[in-house]
């Protein structure tokens, strides 16, 4: 973003960056710069509340103002990526006890991805596989965790990876059509990985193949760094 | 280990040790006033609509342009480190597009750009793609469309 700002300055452009990374701001002299100590991925703070999203976008059109730069100035409210609200997102109860449980519940869950879909017209599912692939795709993950070769299921490096983003994707953007109350920071993220059998399973698949010492490339972007 | 986007030590530390390019001056442009300017934004969110886009391993460093209605965009971003429970509930917390609607409508701000634009956030070491190449031709495409202030957004 930085390096654009100068470019599109340098064009005849008046620009202006929201970032929460103050210092790369500042060492790289961006022109205006508002400063949100927002967790990553949430530029504008909070998601579906218009008032909030609105003051932010007042205030850095208010750096428009000055006459010189670099000018950089701090939004005055803060938000933690620590310490929001758990999500309250309940999920089904088993329906097929002779399928896994992941299956089981990705199945149950499919109206509801598909009211989330309907209702934000965009889903970022799609990089590997689509909806109607996420049960067979928990089948095989599930494979994995129970000790089957992770190639011999039929995964590639590419297709595992773009498969655990697009089942995180689904799951979290149905649990925005079923949570009661705001999004907070990280909550749908701790939601997927704690609370529901497909995060469980792929987290026991990661584990697994890195038991079998499998190539550290393949299985540790299969979920967050910190997640065991 | 913790999780790299919750844990702040180590996103300032980040943000302290990243290598950056250098830019020896600081061009500053003035706009008009905000309520007779046209409002374009730029997102490094990687945001595209289906079928186009950002592809996994992806080094063309280009960008996508976003029509002003659209809104069916996914979010090429797509590192598990960071929190992406914000865009799937609101499009608006990384594209603020319905609320520059909201104030035009208002009389905040002087008009809506007919095209947005989106590049990938990993560019290469030196960015000189973006500063050489698509960058310069990016703000020549605003220019055109008579652009006059530009919002620019990450993940």
């Amino acid at each position: 973003m930085c390096t654009l700002a100068h470019v599109f300055e340098a064009a005849g452009l008046a620009t202006v960056v929201l970032t929460p990374l103050r210092r790369i701001a500042e060492r790289m002299g961006v022109p205006r710069a508002l400063h949100t100590r927002f967790p990553l991925g949430l530029s504008l703070g909070k998601p579906s509340d218009t008032v909030f999203q609105t003051q932010v976008l007042q205030s850095a059109f208010e750096l428009l103002e000055e006459n010189a730069g670099p000018v950089i100035r701090d939004f005055p409210i803060s938000i933690s990526a620590t310490d929001g609200e758990p999500l309250q997102c309940a999920l089904p109860a088993r329906l097929n006890p002779g399928l896994h449980p992941a299956v089981d519940e990705a199945q149950a869950l499919r109206a509801a991805y598909e009211r989330a879909r309907e209702i934000s017209s965009k889903t970022s599912v799609g990089m590997r596989i689509h909806a109607e692939d996420i049960p067979e795709a928990l089948a095989k993950i599930a494979r994995i965790a129970d000790g089957e070769d992770w190639e011999t299921v039929g995964f590639s490096a590419e297709s595992i990876y773009g498969t655990a983003h697009d089942i995180r994707s689904y799951y979290e953007e149905l649990a925005c059509e079923l949570a009661e109350g705001p999004i907070a920071p990280w909550a749908t993220e701790q939601w997927f990985y704690e609370q529901t059998q497909a995060g469980q399973v792929i987290l026991k698949a990661r584990r697994a193949m890195r038991d079998k010492q499998v190539e550290q490339a393949v299985w540790f972007g299969l979920a967050p760094a910190g997640r065991p | 280990m913790s999780i790299f986007g919750k844990d702040d030590q180590a996103i300032q530390k980040f943000a302290e040790t990243l290598p950056i390019p250098e830019f020896p001056q600081c061009s500053f442009s003035k706009s008009k006033p905000l309520a007779s300017a046209k409002i374009a934004i730029v997102t490094t969110a990687a945001l595209h609509q289906d079928g186009a886009g950002f592809e996994l391993g992806d080094s063309d460093y280009h960008y996508e342009t976003l029509s002003r209605s659209a809104r069916n965009l996914k979010l090429g971003h797509h590192s598990v480190n960071f929190d992406r429970g914000g865009f799937a509930a609101d499009i608006n917390v990384v594209y603020p597009i319905d609320r520059l609607e909201e104030m035009l409508s208002s009389g905040s701000i002087g008009a809506v750009a007919d095209t947005h634009y989106s590049f990938a956030g990993n560019q290469s070491a030196s960015v000189s793609e973006i500063r050489l190449d698509s960058g310069p031709h990016c703000a020549q495409q605003m220019l055109n469309e008579h652009v006059d202030v530009v919002l620019l957004t990450g993940t």
